[in-house]
Formats: structure tokens, C-alpha cells, sequence
């Protein structure tokens, strides 16, 4: 008889602090702190540097015994004293881990205290804080946390402007260059948050940079109040939880929200809603990109057409994911996350009204362990997520497209396009190429010509 | 450049060695301070390392999912058979497991896993969360033992309680649980167990081959292709030979004293160090001759070899200067005698776990002018990195891109290598590494070698 799972194998998800220190490191001039033990940061800095490959400093109150046991204030205080005096930020973002939850630090109350203890020194930072245990959800929730803590603090009625706000999700830094583009291109003024398109992707330096160049300006977030809207990608991010909620519910700004933009349709709707929002027709160089991309379908269709592919990672991303390959004939035969909002399948029944008589499986809260099993049963020509599963492709044999977070054994996955026609495109390319590359490995005659 | 300072709190952790300079006194071995960013893990970690490479064992990590998930497939320890050390297991625990407590979650795990894989044993780590609810893990272990007929061993590693090095000794604590257990008739007199060598890329199997031909028995190479037998077994070796870095000297020490084995340390990076941890091991069976004929005949075949064509980087080397800032600081050592060998010098030594005497030995043996520091930080690093014009930097996955963001070299040394640095064989991986990073001709558009930014 088989018993339910309990122990988690091979986790399809990360911890919540990693996302929070994720989006601080896409706010200008912020320095990333973790208020708990050391492990927990130095475990985040290596996993991250793995992907962006570059410097990734996160500080940490570093918790002792005595510091469990009497709890974290003076700790917290001293850490911020110090990393002010060594980093200079302008911001410090500083998220929770288990330990600090779980003990109950008021660290709202030790903020207000350090802060009213510092009102002598000049030059303190801003102090940003996302409460991010990691038992109570992902890495992605202490992405949205820490969002949306950044606007609560910075946000300020101010007088209207025009200017709108993207709150991108979880995307590539490749990614966030190119919405930035697109904002600028439609002629937006645009606060993007977080934008980590530099200090997570940027050039050589001649000197150590304590604070990498980029991100988001805090002065730019504290406009964001007075925004003609906000556009928010992520299928199952709530209004109660987002940043763009936030601001309708607090200053009227009005929330847009919308998938990830992947795939022709999906990228329609979000150059149709800038059309609306801009009152300016979509520039001619996105009609030739999405020229390009429908040209690129009918080109590949045949490689594609009624494969089965099975795709995991973050529940934004999936959906997302399956609403483009099903407008290419591939067919998603089962939708993994180990995210768990319990939207996953109503955001997918949104976009794919029939999900169960087009044969796509859907399921949450999964480790590697299940999707394995589900791959054995299902077989599937294609798997398609971060580099985790590539365990699970080198046993079973199907080949494994990366794409998201982590990419950690390939080279360049902070410059994957994922968004747009022009990331739709990049992504196209890539799953053809699989399938002609699998075909060819799997020919004995090795036709140079395919 | 932008004046970077020291933090308040570490001066005492950075020394600078000069011409009737100041005193040595460095601090050392204290907890990393608070809010400076430091390069340093945790319990856990240090648990985690020592035994990860024990490839026929569970290893379940009891406490929410973080822990486990980075910790998974994320070293280069490589088995011969079982390779269930490459799998993360985790008890994930959610909000309502940290109400109420992990216990129950624990133990299906447990059962549940053991069932699912028939390890030899199970290591049960306890993270930081788990040190607060206080879970009694080690009745969970013993009744789980009880009823799988397996040894279920508690790590008691919760991050916060210490440093790195207080896992290594919680990790010792558990394997000494084991040893002992095993039959050990058959072993011969002339016989070592391998301790601190976690096979990283196969290191392991290089040194032990060299044992062999020696003709010396290797009951067990503990934790690198570590089997749980091999380990029930080890009190039968008639000496433990211990690897620089420490992490397995408390076990060496528990053995002596309870099975009254003695130990050595040794180091086989480098020609010197590990024609040096043959030599040792030989003068130990002083009845044997024959094994010391052999082992000098092993070095001197290995030299003969590898000599010649360390030149070619010997030409190309000689006077660049390298940063080292590694683990262990017994590494240290080896690496400053290997770099000089090609002829580079050494501006940096530093450590993450160095303790006083090892700081001092480091004093001894540096150039003038070389700064050796505890614990350091991005920060620090790169500012000595910079001020000391080092060509090189070795270190691990968190310094790497610090050096290759100022256009300097860079050598990984640390758990995650995939290509063997021990032994003759690994002494030339070595140097050929550093020969293809410090004098690839990308540097030239670094900004600080004058390329624009
Ligand atoms: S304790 Fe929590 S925050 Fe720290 S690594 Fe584990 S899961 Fe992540
Ligand atoms: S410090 Fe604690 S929670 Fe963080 S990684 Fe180490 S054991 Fe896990």
C-alpha cells in the first residue's frame, strides 16, 4: 500500500528569505539583511551568486544562543550599526528568518527603538522590513513581501504624475532590461520595483563597489503613490499580498493585473493595456517582433505539434508557461509547483477553460520526488523548468529546457528572455532546438541536415 | 579608491606582518560579529560537510525547507556504489509542525524514508528552528532505531548554537557512534583509516591508492566514499591519519582515547605536503622498512613526472602574487608551499575557522608585508585584494565572483570542486588551474589593468 509523503525529497521551492533578499537587491543603494543566524545568509549568498555570478552581500544579525534564548534586539541593532558604517546604503532591507519569527522579535518595535536611538547620527538609512518565515511559504512569497514592505514604507501622497509603476515578479535581469525598454519605448515615465537588471547582471569594476551600481531608486518608490497605475504580473499574487493592491487601497492608484507576459496572446494583453494606459499605438518595432514570432511558430510548428512536456517551478511562471505552449501545440500534460497559493489550477481553468479533458494534470505544494514519479507515468518528450530537474532528465532521459531560478549548470541564465515577443522567441528557439538536438542524438545516421 | 575601513570589533582579526611590527595577537575562533557580512556558514554546515560524502546513509534535515534545499547535490564528493548522499530529504516543516512541534513529522519521515531507500544508517540534522521547539530528537532516533534495526543518529547542529567548527565536532560525535560496531578480525597491523579526505572528485581514491601500493591497509576512508560499514569498523586500524583542515580531529582524538589509537595530520596538496604525508605515515611501521622504500620510491616516481611539466607554468608564473582565503587554515599552508613551488608569492592568508596556533605557524611562514586575517568579508577581501595587487585569489563559490569583478584570477578550494586537487596528480590540476586563470588574456579589459568600464 502506498502511505502519503511525508518528508520532502529534493525540494522544488526555496526558502522565503532568499526571494526578500532577491528584491532588496533590486532597490538602489540597499544592502540586504537577515535577521537570524548566519547560516541562513551565507546558504542565500552562495546559492544566488551560483546563478547571477555576481558579489552578493547579505548581512546578518548573526544569532548566538543568548540571542535565541533573550532574543534578537541587540543583536539587530548592532548589525544595522555596523553595516551602516561599512556599507554606507541608503536603505537596508531586512528580512526575518524561522529563528527570528519563531522567537517573536517585535522588530517593527526594535526598528522604531534603533531608529529613535539613532535620531543624532545623520546619514541613517532607511530601514525596510518583510517579515518572511520560511514555514508559512516560498521563495516567491518573500519576493512579494518584500515588494510590497518597500512601497509601504517609501509610498507618499504626492501630486499626481504621470507615471506608472511595474511590479515585474520574479523575472530575469535580461527581462527587466527589456520591460524597461518597452516602457520606454510606449514613452511611460515607469517605476520599475525591484530592478536588479544591474546589480545582479552588471560590468567590471575597478574598485570594490560595497553597494553594486543599479536598482531602484528609493526617491522613485516614494513617487509611486501618485502613479496613474500599476501593472502587476503574477497570476496568483493577491491584491491583499501585492504591492499594486496595496497602492489602490491606500491611494486609489488602480492595479492592473496580469500573467506573465509569455506568449503571443499573453504578450497582446500587456502591450494592449500600455496602448490603453499610454494612449499611444504599440511602436512598429513590436510589430515586427511579434511579425517575427508568428513567422517562428508556423517555421517550427511541425517540432513541436503534440509533444507532451511537463513543467515546474514557480506557479506564476508555470502558468504562464502553459498558456504559451499551448498556443504551439505542445501539450502540458502536468502544470508542478512547489509553490502552494492554492490558485494554481483556478489561474490555469482562467486561461485553459478545459484542463482536464485537454489532458493537463495540475498540482502544488510537489516536490522532485512526485514529479519524478508523475514523468514515469506520463512520459513526457519534454521537461521544462530550472536546472533542478536535471537529476530527473538525466534518469529518465528527457531532455530539460531551462529556464527561471535557479540556472545553476549553464551559463548565462540571469540573460534568459522569458517576457514579451522577443522572449517568447528566445524561448521558441531553444524547444525546437531540444527537439531537433534530441532527434538528431537519437538518429543512428546523424543527418547534418534537419 | 573609496577609503574602506574596518569594522569596529575585527582590527584584531587582521594582522599585517611587518619588520618589528606589532605583537601577534590575533583573535580568532569567536562568532562572526553581527551585521558584518561574513563569509562564514553555520552548524549545520560544518555537520553537513563532514558527513555528506557517507554515500550509503540517509540524511534527513529536520526543520523548515531552507537548510535542506541548499544544501542539496551542492558538493563534489563522489561515491563508487550508493550515491544516496546526493538526494535532499527534508521535513519541511510549516507553521502548525513549529506550534505544535516536528516530532511526529520526524518520525514518519523516518519510517517513511527508510523504508523507501534501506539506508545503513540515518543522520538526523536538527536546524535552528528545531534547537527553539525543542523536539526530542534523540527519542525520535532511538525509537526509529528501534524499529528499523538501523542506527538513526542525531546531529545536534542547529545553526546558531557556534560556528562551523562546533558541526564538524557534532558530526564526529555521531560517527563515533558508529565505530566500534564492526567486526574487525581480518584487519591488518599495517593499517590507517583516512580521515578529513572527503573524495571530492575522487581525491580519496588517489590517496588511498598510494596507501595501497605502500602496502598498507585503509580500513576506512571515513567520509570520503564513506560506507557505514567501513566506519563500524575503524577502531580496527592501527592508525588515523587526518587531513588538514581539523574537521575530523575531534574524532581522531575520541579514538585515541577509547581505542588508543594514535593520530597525525597531514596534507596532500602540494609535492611537499604530500610526499610529507607518505613519509609520516611509513615512520610509523618502523618494523616494515619495506614500506618506507616504497613510499620514497612512490615520490619519487610521482616527482620525476610531474616536475618537468610544471615548468612551462613555472615560467609564466614566477612572480605573480596570489590572495588565499579558504576553510581551514591548515590548507593555508599547503597552498603557500605549492604556490611557491612555481614561483608566487602570497599577499593574503586568511580563514574562516584558523585558531591561534595555526594563525601563528601562517606568521611564520609568510613573506613580509603579507596580511593574514580571521573571518573576513567581501569588504576587507577585496580591498587587500587590491591594495596587495594579487593576480590571484583562492577561495570558494562567495569569493569567486569578487575576483573576477576586479579582473583578477581566480581557484576554487572548497567542497564543491569537480576536479581533484590532492595527491601528484592534483598538485598539476592545481597549478594548470591557476595558470589558465591568472594568465588568460581577458584581464586586459579590466578596468584596473587599464581596460575601460
Ligand atoms: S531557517 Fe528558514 S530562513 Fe533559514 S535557511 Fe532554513 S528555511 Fe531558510
Ligand atoms: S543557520 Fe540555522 S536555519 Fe540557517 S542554514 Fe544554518 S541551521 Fe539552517
Amino acid at each position: 500500500m502506498k502511505h502519503a509523503k511525508t518528508a520532502t525529497q529534493n525540494a522544488c521551492k526555496l526558502c522565503n528569505p532568499l526571494g526578500a533578499c532577491l528584491a532588496f537587491r533590486g532597490i538602489e543603494k540597499c544592502v540586504p539583511f537577515l535577521h537570524g543566524s548566519q547560516g541562513c545568509a551565507t546558504y542565500i549568498r552562495r546559492y544566488l551568486i551560483s546563478h547571477y555570478k555576481e558579489p552578493i552581500d547579505i548581512a546578518s544579525s548573526n544569532f548566538n544562543e543568548e540571542t535565541a534564548v533573550f532574543g534578537g534586539s541587540h543583536n539587530l541593532k548592532l548589525g544595522l550599526k555596523n553595516v551602516t558604517q561599512q556599507y554606507l546604503p541608503e536603505v537596508i532591507g531586512i528580512a526575518t528568518t524561522c529563528l527570528s519569527e519563531t522567537i517573536g522579535d517585535d522588530v517593527k518595535g526594535i526598528l522604531r527603538e534603533y531608529m529613535k536611538e539613532s535620531i543624532s547620527r545623520t546619514g541613517e538609512p532607511i530601514l525596510i522590513h518583510a517579515s518572511t518565515p520560511s514555514y508559512q511559504g516560498s521563495h516567491i512569497d518573500g519576493f512579494h513581501a518584500a515588494v510590497r514592505a518597500a512601497v509601504e514604507t517609501l509610498a507618499e501622497k504626492g501630486v499626481p504624475r504621470n507615471l506608472l509603476n511595474l511590479f515585474p515578479n520574479m523575472v530575469s535581469p535580461a527581462d527587466l532590461r527589456h520591460l524597461q525598454e518597452i516602457l520606454d519605448d510606449f514613452q511611460l515615465p515607469s517605476m520599475i520595483l525591484p530592478d536588479y537588471s544591474k546589480t545582479l547582471d552588471g560590468g567590471p569594476w575597478a574598485e570594490y563597489h560595497r553597494i553594486p551600481p543599479g536598482g531602484t531608486p528609493a526617491a522613485a518608490i516614494a513617487t509611486s503613490a501618485s502613479a496613474i497605475g500599476s501593472i502587476e504580473f503574477g497570476s496568483t499574487l493577491e491584491a491583499s499580498k501585492s504591492a499594486a493592491g496595496w497602492l489602490e487601497s491606500k491611494f486609489g492608484v488602480p492595479r492592473y493585473h496580469l500573467p506573465l507576459p509569455i506568449g503571443i496572446r499573453e504578450s497582446d494583453r500587456f502591450f494592449g493595456l500600455l496602448e490603453a494606459i499610454s494612449q499611444k499605438p504599440r511602436p512598429e518595432k513590436y510589430d515586427d517582433e511579434r511579425r517575427r514570432l508568428v513567422d517562428a511558430y508556423s517555421d517550427g510548428h511541425k517540432y513541436v505539434f503534440d509533444k507532451a512536456a511537463i513543467v515546474y517551478g514557480e506557479e506564476d511562471l508555470v502558468i504562464s508557461m502553459t498558456a504559451f505552449l499551448q498556443e504551439i501545440g505542445i501539450r502540458p500534460v502536468l502544470c508542478a509547483s512547489g509553490g502552494k497559493s492554492g490558485l494554481m489550477r483556478k489561474k490555469l481553468e482562467a486561461l485553459i477553460p478545459d484542463l482536464d479533458g485537454e489532458g493537463i494534470k495540475v498540482r502544488d505544494g510537489v516536490d522532485f520526488a512526485d514529479i519524478e514519479d508523475e514523468a514515469a507515468l506520463l512520459r513526457p518528450d519534454l521537461l521544462i523548468g530550472n536546472s533542478k530537474g536535471y537529476t530527473m532528465s538525466r534518469k529518465s532521459g528527457i531532455p530539460l529546457i531551462r529556464i527561471g531560478f535557479p540556472i545553476h549548470d549553464r551559463f548565462g541564465g540571469q540573460r534568459h528572455h522569458h517576457l514579451g515577443y522577443r522572449g517568447t522567441l528566445e524561448l521558441f528557439d531553444r524547444i525546437v532546438n531540444t527537439v531537433i538536438e534530441t532527434r538528431q542524438d537519437d538518429s543512428e545516421i546523424g543527418y547534418t541536415y534537419m | 579608491m573609496e577609503q574602506i575601513g574596518i569594522l569596529e570589533g575585527r582590527e584584531k582579526q587582521i594582522f599585517e606582518k611587518k619588520d618589528g611590527g606589532q605583537a601577534f595577537d590575533i583573535s580568532c575562533e569567536t562568532t562572526s560579529l553581527s551585521g558584518s557580512v561574513s563569509q562564514r556558514a553555520c552548524v549545520f554546515c560544518g555537520s553537513r560537510v563532514v558527513l555528506y560524502p557517507v554515500a550509503d546513509a540517509l540524511h534527513l534535515v529536520h526543520g523548515p525547507i531552507g537548510c535542506a534545499a541548499y544544501t542539496w547535490d551542492i558538493r563534489g564528493a563522489v561515491s563508487s556504489g550508493p550515491e544516496l548522499h546526493r538526494l535532499s530529504f527534508s521535513t519541511d516543516l510549516r507553521e502548525m509542525d513549529v506550534i505544535y512541534g516536528g516530532e511526529k513529522k520526524l518520525y514518519a519521515s523516518l519510517i517513511e524514508l527508510i523504508e523507501k531507500f534501506s539506508p545503513k544508517a540515518a543522520f538526523i540534522y536538527s536546524t535552528c528552528i528545531i534547537g527553539l521547539i525543542g523536539d526530542d530528537i534523540d527519542a525520535v532516533c532511538r525509537k526509529v532505531a528501534k524499529e528499523t534495526g538501523i542506527p538513526v543518529l542525531p546531529v545536534h547542529s542547529e545553526g546558531f548554537k557556534g560556528t562551523k567548527k562546533d558541526g564538524y565536532k557534532a558530526a564526529c560525535t555521531a560517527l563515533m557512534k558508529l565505530v566500534g560496531t564492526g567486526p574487525i578480525e581480518d584487519i591488518s597491523p599495517y593499517s590507517i583509516n583516512i580521515l578529513g579526505e572527503f573524495n571530492l572528485a575522487g581525491e580519496a581514491w588517489i590517496i588511498r591508492k598510494y596507501y595501497e601500493e605502500m602496502g598498507i591497509e585503509v580500513v576506512s576512508t571515513m567520509t570520503g566514499d564513506g560506507r557505514v560499514g567501513a566506519v563500524r569498523r575503524a577502531h580496527g586500524a592501527t592508525l588515523n591519519v587526518v587531513q588538514c583542515s581539523g574537521s575530523m580531529t575531534s574524532l581522531a582524538k575520541d579514538m585515541e582515547a577509547k581505542y588508543g589509537i594514535p593520530y597525525i595530520r597531514v596534507s596532500y596538496f602540494g609535492i611537499e605536503d604530500m610526499s610529507a604525508a607518505l613519509y609520516d605515515v611509513a615512520k610509523h611501521f618502523p618494523d616494515r622498512p619495506e614500506i618506507m622504500e616504497k613510499a620514497k620510491e612512490i615520490v619519487s616516481r610521482e616527482v620525476r613526472n610531474l616536475y618537468p611539466k610544471l615548468q612551462k607554468f613555472k615560467a609564466a608564473l614566477s612572480g605573480k602574487k596570489a590572495a588565499i582565503y579558504v576553510g581551514g587554515a591548515f590548507k593555508t599552508f599547503s597552498l603557500i608551499k605549492a604556490l611557491r613551488s612555481v614561483g608566487m608569492s602570497v599577499v593574503l592568508a586568511g580563514s574562516q575557522t584558523g585558531n591561534k596556533e595555526d594563525y601563528l605557524a601562517l606568521k611564520e611562514m609568510c613573506d613580509e608585508g603579507t596580511v593574514i586575517v580571521d573571518d573576513s568579508n567581501p569588504v576587507e577581501l577585496s580591498k587587500f585584494i587590491l591594495e596587495k595587487e594579487a593576480d590571484l585569489l583562492i577561495g570558494g563559490v562567495k569569493e569567486r565572483p569578487i575576483a573576477f569583478k576586479l579582473g583578477v584570477g581566480f581557484c576554487d578550494h572548497n567542497h564543491e570542486r569537480k576536479i581533484p586537487l590532492a595527491g601528484f596528480e592534483g598538485m598539476y590540476n592545481f597549478i594548470l588551474e591557476v595558470y589558465q586563470s591568472v594568465m588568460s588574456p581577458v584581464w586586459q579589459f579590466a578596468p584596473r589593468k587599464g581596460g575601460s568600464l
